[in-house]
């Protein structure tokens, strides 16, 4: 075991995601040879991270203004709107470079066991959103599990009165992969969206 | 018929009371002797593991691995028409399983399943015919997953929307005073994906109690002379549920659900479903619970185990049978009658507290087991 400060950064390193006791302690050895300066640099990004980051005031993007650079941005397609859980859905949508429209972050998905229900996610906000009727397309774009799809079918629901547009991101094979290898349930929903081929 | 898969190997470390353990095996029948508390069952049952992803005896995985160990691994070699599988399962208590298919890592542990299949007669059995409706469940569950592996799948997300929606109508109860319209619109997007699974399972279900029925019927004829057959009845807990195909037993579900709606809310849990189902054993005409004697129950459960083998041999290949401490059970009619069924089965995994409750016809090799350690002795 480690002493005081040490046994210290190793615990709080630990607490992070995706980190365990020995990466943790392989990190915290790492800080400790590098240079004084690196490190310093490290710890003010921390703290001014957690001090200068907010969350976009129309989309709930992560920012550090306030809106977010998608939301400011003119040449965007403000008829459509993607809506996804995290900020970094956000991030994984914008790098198939496929989509122009804007977001919304709904901050989780529905998770009774959680406590999370329709009035914990930025619903309220997103009907907001969609009074001045500006946007005619709403992309679903909730994780394709059990939750996502609950939050999926919430929001279907909810949107359904309003006469707009509302589709749901494709379930489906991943590209470069091979048939076989593909799970049941992915195989199924594959055949259920399959499309006409363009001869 | 396929040809039957052979377990050949068996390799545990930090299985129950084993730190480490390889044995051999060949076709044909094996007995495992020592007394109790050494690792007979435990043996066995890690063979069952591979086969339904769970224990025969536990539901739950932490008991499986070495105490003071984090986690428990079992493979197996098995042989199918000359041509040798090796499969493996890592059990970490209280996190996601690890499976490999002839040392390579499979996405999900169920693409495990089907290659080792086995039907376990146990002395727990006959809680099949006198325990809960629970019992029963897990046994038609422990079969069709063996027959479609893709049915795990359905499992595990049927019960995590149900603790989903049983969270729901907890909190759901005391809110719907002030809001009742938010609670409904919420409720039913849950009942929406629940019926769809829970209607897959029922009909599952339900076909397999067809299926099972007339071999159970003359299994039980066989093994008693009296004028009674067995029947069953898959009873869902919605009255007159259409089982017939998916779509209409989904529309009944969630029509029931509806209608439950208040009952749920004050109960704060889900009242209709598969996980509320029974499957009702008649003897004659009683149930079999409550009506049947001790020899009437142990014979009612040992027809429904071997309707389970027959069918599995009938639609692919015979299974593995395993016959955990059954014998001492038996009356000498009973035991002589299932050493006949079973005595020609492509492989036959016995265990047994002396070598005396083991039925003459089924001498096979013998294995003595000693406190975490399998000598062969004949």
């Amino acid at each position: 075991m480690y002493d005081g400060v040490v046994a210290d950064l190793i615990d709080e390193l630990g607490r992070l995601p995706g980190i365990g006791p020995k990466s943790a302690q392989r990190i915290a050895f790492y800080l400790l040879q590098s240079d004084p300066a690196d490190v310093r640099r490290l710890a003010e990004v921390l703290v001014t991270v957690k001090d200068k980051v907010r969350f976009c005031a129309i989309c709930g993007h992560v920012t550090d203004e306030e809106t977010c650079r998608i939301c400011r941005d003119p040449r965007r397609d403000s008829t459509a709107l993607c809506v996804v859980e995290e900020s970094k859905d956000v991030i994984a949508v914008e790098k198939t470079g496929e989509y122009r429209g804007r977001y919304h972050v709904l901050g989780g998905a529905i998770s009774p066991i959680d406590g999370i229900g329709p009035d914990d996610l930025r619903i309220r906000e997103l009907l907001q959103r969609l009074t001045d009727g500006e946007v005619t397309e709403i992309i679903v774009a909730t994780d394709p599990n059990l939750e996502g799809e609950a939050t999926a079918t919430y929001l279907a629901r909810l949107l359904a009165p309003m006469g707009l547009t509302v589709t749901r991101l494709a379930s489906g094979l991943p590209v470069g992969g091979d048939l076989e290898y593909a799970d049941e349930v992915t195989l199924g929903r594959a055949f259920a969206g399959r499309r006409r081929l363009d001869a | 018929m396929d040809s039957p898969a052979i377990v050949r190997h068996i390799s545990l470390a930090d299985f129950r009371n084993y730190e480490h353990l390889e044995v051999s095996l060949e076709p044909g029948i094996s007995s495992f002797v020592g007394r109790n508390g050494q690792g007979k069952t435990n043996l066995i049952e890690a063979v069952v593991y591979l086969s339904t992803l769970g224990s025969h005896r536990v539901a739950s995985d932490a008991p499986l691995v070495r105490r003071g160990t984090e986690r428990a691994l079992i493979r197996a070699d098995v042989v199918r028409d000359d041509r040798s599988l090796q499969v493996e399962v890592e059990i970490t208590a209280g996190k996601a399983n690890r499976a490999r298919i002839n040392k390579s890592p499979v996405p999900r542990t169920r693409e495990i399943l089907g290659i080792v299949r086995t039907v376990v007669f146990a002395p727990e059995d006959l809680a099949l015919v006198k325990g809960d409706p629970a019992e029963r469940r897990r046994f038609l569950d422990d079969l069709l997953v063996q027959r479609h592996p893709r049915l795990a799948g359905t499992r595990a997300d049927y019960d995590r929307l149900l603790k989903q929606r049983n969270a729901l109508l907890k909190s759901a109860g005391a809110a719907r005073r002030t809001n009742p319209q938010d609670v409904t619109r919420t409720l039913e997007v849950w009942d929406d994906q629940i019926a769809s699974l829970g209607a897959e399972i029922t009909v599952s279900r339900r076909e397999l109690a067809d299926l099972l029925r007339p071999r159970a019927a003359s299994a039980y004829a066989e093994l008693i002379d009296s004028g009674d057959t067995i029947d069953f009845d898959y009873e869902t807990s919605v009255p007159h549920l259409a089982t017939t195909d998916i779509v209409a037993a989904r529309e009944g579900l969630l029509a029931a659900m509806a209608e439950r709606r208040r009952d749920e809310l004050d109960r704060g849990v889900t009242l209709v479903g598969p996980h509320r189902d029974d499957l009702l054993l008649t003897l004659g005409p009683a149930p079999v619970k409550g009506y049947a004697s001790h020899g009437e129950s142990w014979s009612a459960a040992l027809s429904l185990r071997l309707a389970c083998y027959d069918l599995l041999t009938e639609e692919a290949a015979p299974p593995v049978l395993v016959l955990d401490d059954v014998f001492a059970e038996l009356d000498a009619s009973r035991r002589a009658h299932l050493a006949g069924r079973v005595a020609q089965a492509p492989q036959v995994l016995i265990t047994a507290a002396v070598a005396e409750d083991v039925p003459a016809l089924l001498e096979g090799a013998r294995f003595d087991v000693m406190d975490g350690t399998v000598e062969r002795c004949g």
